[in-house]
């Protein structure tokens, strides 16, 4: 499983970051995160509005931070198939 | 799919009396703000409030705690409410816009999209990319955080709703009027290549889409906290420099010191580079203008301080040349202080 978070860093970046942490070892997955910040690979993903969620290289979560119970969920629908 | 449709009248119910039960709670509290305070200080600590001390004092607990309620009340709806627009949206709205109509548009939609500025770069190539004239982009970039619901609602805690209202006009007319400007300056050569050479492949996705209400409400809550959690230290000492110049200074002493025909460019020299925002800025200002300062000077001064920041430049740095950088700023502070002198003029 691929995991990225897209952000130049701000405070919302990191809470995205934390929460995606926190779904992943609920989850008991073991993946790395990795974090964008580069503007151009951001955009390049077709996200304007940051902070973004990205899961094997699919836009899940744009411009809010989720929950880590959502993120959760999000992760858990892409295991499963 | 029916156990969702059963579920759902009792959810709404459950959230529609939560909003509710937090209404009341806010409309208590705010009502509530004076005689507490009163009470706390005049009758249980025993200060005198006809002192010019004890007056001061309680002025400013009920003045930091009617701002901070406010606040709490006007973020949480605003953010709500712009959770079905989204910079996604908006770009769509802007495409193929022309200028001058584009522009007003841009800076409508600058103030009702939700945007962080830490996006404003993304923003940026996904707008110009996509066709959105530069004017137009530069528009919307100058409006959102200029027109922001913190100045609205601190300028309406402070001076009332005729003043809060006419710095929105102010505002738009500002980003609407600078974008237009620039655009009409034929600036694309000062754009980094790359931005127009970026494809963007894949749907963009519109975050607006897809939300519940409890999510909205979430969002709304969240946004309270990281704002207030924010700015509080600039509140406070906005409040506490207000109250030096509110005890120190002389009545009228601006008045005859500084109301100079240079005072609104001055007051832009100085804004432009403070790095602040409006919570910090906004109590200065109230404390100048009751010592004289023109209403024009001062609004422009806050203007200065929250349109334009230091590190949202050195973010645009990484798609604007220098040269184009240094102009948005130009263009900028001459609106602005175009609009301190007329504000001057007629108020």
């Amino acid at each position: 499983m691929d995991v990225k978070i897209l952000g130049s860093g701000c405070r919302n970046c990191q809470n995205l970051e934390a929460n995606t942490t926190q779904a992943l070892h609920d989850l008991g997955i073991d993946a790395a995160i990795d974090h964008v910040r580069d503007e151009i690979e951001i955009i390049g993903y077709g996200v304007m509005s940051t902070p973004a969620l990205v899961i094997d290289d699919e836009v899940v979560v744009s411009g809010r931070v989720p929950s880590p119970d959502q993120v959760r969920t999000l992760i858990a629908a892409r295991t499963a198939s | 799919m029916t156990a969702p449709a059963i579920e759902r009248p009792r959810a709404a119910l459950r959230r529609a009396a939560g909003l509710a039960a937090a209404a009341v709670v806010w409309v208590a509290l705010y009502q509530l703000n004076l005689p507490f305070w009163t009470w706390l200080l005049g009758d249980l600590i025993g200060v005198d409030l006809h002192s010019q001390v004890g007056d001061s004092v309680l002025f400013f607990v009920y003045d930091t705690t009617k701002i901070l309620l406010l606040l709490a009340g006007i973020i949480f709806a605003i953010t709500v409410l712009r959770s079905f627009m989204s910079v996604e949206r908006t770009r769509a709205l802007l495409g193929g816009r022309r200028e001058g109509v584009g522009n007003a548009a841009a800076a409508g939609l600058g103030v009702v999209t939700p945007f962080c500025s830490c996006s404003a770069v993304p923003a940026f190539i996904g707008f110009v990319a996509a066709g959105v004239p530069l004017g137009i982009t530069l528009s919307f970039l100058i409006a959102s955080p200029l027109v922001n619901e913190v100045a609205v609602v601190m300028l309406y805690g402070l001076f009332g709703w005729q003043i809060a209202l006419l710095y929105v006009v102010a505002g738009l007319v500002i980003a609407t009027a600078a974008g237009y400007i620039l655009g009409r300056l034929k600036l694309e050569r000062w754009v980094e290549p790359f931005v127009f050479e970026t494809r963007l492949h894949g749907q963009l996705i519109d975050p607006a889409q897809g939300l519940t209400w409890d999510d909205r409400i979430q969002m709304g809550r969240e946004e309270v906290i990281t704002i207030i959690r924010k700015i509080w230290p600039y509140l406070l000492v906005g409040i506490g420099l207000g109250a030096v110049i509110h005890g120190w200074v002389p009545t009228d002493w601006f008045a005859t010191h500084a109301d100079g025909p240079l005072g609104v460019p001055i007051a832009v020299g100085i804004g432009v580079p403070l790095y602040s925002n409006a919570a910090g800025v906004a109590p200065l200002v109230e404390a100048l203008h009751d010592k004289g300062l023109p209403m024009g000077t001062v609004l422009a001064f806050m203007m200065s301080v929250v349109a334009l920041s230091l590190p949202e430049m050195i973010l645009l740095r990484r798609v604007l040349k220098p040269r184009l950088i240094a102009t948005f700023v130009g263009v900028v502070a001459t609106s602005i202080i175009a609009i301190g002198y007329l504000f001057n003029l007629i108020l």
